[in-house]
């Protein structure tokens, strides 16, 4: 996973709420046994028509917001499924950062897992970066992790929260299964007393 | 960890291997559900990694979603579909994880053969690279989706690192009128609290409308949990749970089941114990529902008519209804119940178990599917299936013009062969109406499977208790 540190970017604005995971990338791409690739699929209907032309009405389909590594939205963005391929194809597409009021629990945590980072920020605030953000190359937003904080162009700094443990394996790119594995002994220690204690636990069988 | 406890805290307790110092905690998984849409990579990144599955026996794998519920003696048409599927068991197969494979009678949904088979069990943790692995805490397990790296981390673990959910309560008091399910039961809930209204909770299901529920019930009412945005439905096991689960394949026998039943009474959460939140809401109330929006909150009576975008005061909220207005082709003030429709799916892991066939046939009996809409009727599983023949329901349903197919996602999410065409309108027992959720351009109204085979008898939404 790639660490994230800094990152000062253009933001696309997309002032959506319940911006759904089929909406981020439609089940009928999740055919893939790979991670990658799945950039030119993202957000596939509001970005294309019928023949598979761009709109050039959708942001992402803009000069600027080609290259836009932060996307700002509204309420509840990445409800849905448990399709990690929505934060795959965020990824592919470039966006290392998402701004939004709040959160579907499951996109929020497939994001950490993929190097991206989520930043819940009150709605006014969302809205006063997506003015921002509307100006495109002529205001890039910096997110500092280390430090918690989003700059606006203007030079505000707006703090954010992010739990402490994600924090750090964001800042150094750690995989976490690594982590997990330092605790073997615990794992061990607790599967023997769940064996004794409900040993009627069922076990599957292969054929 | 002395005082009071509800149902979610007493589970989540007895599964914390460590606490880490911000309060993340090691959280043991007892059962691993494992499907061929999510797992691809995360196998793939256990072969990258030279890591092996950790508990082969905790782990379970299907094809679901791509699978074709037309004949599959001849394998899958679709090269991608199938290469998932042949990825699936080559994944299986290298890394010794237990399979039932699409012709096996035991093949379904993930979230139908799980209980069915007696592995979802009160008490337990349970995971999938599933959003609606929710469906399980029907039993009193706590059940959650997880994405792909988290597929990898439990395979390769048996743990996930998690942060302690906030504790929500949903008290459905008093009893439902005759003709409201279950579907209709949780529809109105999402459609009090809204998609986020969940978010960050596991919410423990409550009430007397609830305890009256059979299994079925229960678990469509737990599946739909996650379109609450939560992160967990849960129900409280009693004996209607443990009689449902007395018996099943995997479930513990004899000595071990009294021994479980003991430990499973523990369960229900203590009197006293806090919620962090609580809503209430009157089952006698509650009408058969259906959606009319592009989201699951926008839900109302099947008696209601189209909202007018104009009532509402909030700007962004007029825009969104409005633009789920020109999606779905309705007007503001149509009565619902005069919205003709083209296609009836009944299915899916929300509605797609033997009491929701028998439901859909008992209105199907002696009646004809209305001429020019197409209604398929896909059970959850190969034993639904069985069990439904055994029964006549597939003889009642295809005589009224129902497909009868065989047991998989199918409409719910059109991976498959099965789905909308653009501007097609599905009355759907399935769980998620975004756009383009059933095949680019579809349009869904979600609702019972009553009220679906209804609606395929009169060729547009219609209240079921009509046809009572
Ligand atoms: S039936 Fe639908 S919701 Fe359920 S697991 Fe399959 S695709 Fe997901």
């Amino acid at each position: 996973m790639e660490k994230f540190t800094t990152l000062t970017a253009i933001a696309a604005p997309l002032p959506l709420a319940n911006v759904d995971t089929d909406k981020i990338i439609p089940a009928r791409f999740l055919k893939t046994i790979r991670r990658s690739g799945l950039g030119v699929h993202l957000f596939d209907t509001l970005r294309y028509d019928e023949n598979g032309a761009e709109r050039p009405d959708f942001v992402l389909n803009q000069a600027p917001y080609r290259q836009a590594q932060i996307l700002i939205a509204h309420e509840n963005f990445g409800c849905g499924s448990s399709r990690e391929h929505a934060p795959w194809a965020l990824l592919d597409f470039g966006i290392r950062a998402v701004i939004a009021p709040d959160f579907a629990d499951i996109f929020y945590n497939n994001c950490f897992k993929n190097g991206i980072l989520p930043i819940r920020l009150p709605r006014a605030v969302c809205d006063a970066l997506i003015e921002d953000a509307r100006q495109g190359d002529n205001a890039r937003l910096t997110i500092d992790l280390a430090r918690e904080v989003v700059v606006r162009p203007n030079g505000e700094e707006i703090a954010f929260e992010i739990d402490p443990f994600r924090k750090h394996l964001l800042l150094h790119g750690l995989d976490d299964i690594g982590q997990t594995m330092a605790h073997a002994g615990a794992i061990d220690a607790f599967e023997r007393n769940r064996a004794a204690v409900q040993p009627w636990l069922p076990k599957t069988t292969l054929a | 960890m002395s005082g009071p406890r509800t149902l979610f805290d007493k589970i989540w307790d007895a599964h914390v291997v460590e606490r880490l110092p911000d309060g993340t905690c090691l959280l043991y998984i007892d059962r691993h559900l494992v499907h061929e849409v999510t797992s691809p990579q995360a196998f793939e990144g256990l072969r990258a990694a030279g890591r092996r599955v950790r508990r082969p026996e905790a782990t379970i794998a299907v094809a679901d979603h791509n699978v074709p519920t037309s004949d599959r003696s001849r394998g899958i048409a679709e090269p991608e579909s199938r290469l998932q599927v042949e990825t699936l068991e080559q994944n299986v197969a290298e890394f010794g994880v237990p399979y039932f494979p699409v012709l096996d009678e035991r093949q379904g949904i993930v979230h139908i053969i799980g209980p069915e088979q007696g592995l979802s069990l009160p008490g337990t943790t349970i995971v999938c690279g599933d959003s609606h692995t929710s469906t399980h805490g029907a039993l009193g397990a706590l059940a959650f989706g997880i994405g792909t790296s988290e597929v990898e981390h439990v395979l390769a673990t048996e743990t996930l690192l998690q942060k302690r959910a906030k504790n929500m309560r949903i008290e459905v008091a008093g009893q439902a009128p005759a003709g409201t399910t279950a579907k209709d039961i949780v529809l109105a809930i999402i459609g009090k609290i809204g998609t986020a209204g969940g978010t960050g909770h596991v919410i423990e299901f409550t009430g007397d409308a609830i305890r009256a529920l059979d299994m079925a019930g229960r678990m469509t009412v737990c599946n739909m949990a996650i379109e609450a945005g939560a992160r967990a439905g849960l129900i409280a096991p009693d004996d209607t749970t443990f009689d449902w689960i007395k018996g099943r394949p995997y479930a513990p026998e004899g000595a071990d089941f009294e021994a479980a039943v003991r430990y499973w009474r523990t369960l229900p959460t203590d009197p006293g114990a806090a919620y962090d939140r609580t809503v209430t809401l009157d089952a006698a109330t509650i009408a058969p529902m259906v959606t009319w929006g592009t989201s699951p909150e926008r839900v109302a009576p099947i008696t209601g008519a189209v909202p007018d975008p104009a009532a509402e005061p909030d700007p962004a909220k007029r825009a969104e209804i409005a633009r789920m207005l020109t999606y779905m082709g309705l007007t503001p003030g149509q009565k619902l119940a005069e919205i003709p429709i083209d296609v009836v799916f009944i299915g899916s892991c929300t509605n797609g178990r033997i009491e929701d066939i028998r439901a859909a046939a008992a209105i199907a009996r002696g009646r004809r599917v209305a001429a020019g809409v197409r209604a398929l009727v896909v059970p959850g599983s190969g034993l639904v299936k069985k069990q439904a023949e055994a029964e006549g329901l597939d003889r009642i349903l295809t005589e009224a013009g129902f497909e009868w197919r065989e047991p998989g996602c199918s409409m719910c999410l059109g991976m498959n062969p099965d789905k909308l065409s653009p501007g097609q309108r599905a009355a759907s027992t399935s769980n998620r109406n975004f756009e383009g959720r059933q095949g680019p351009g579809g349009r869904t109204h979600l609702l019972s499977p009553a009220m679906a085979a209804a609606a395929a008898i009169a060729g547009h939404l219609v209240d079921a208790r009509e046809f009572a």
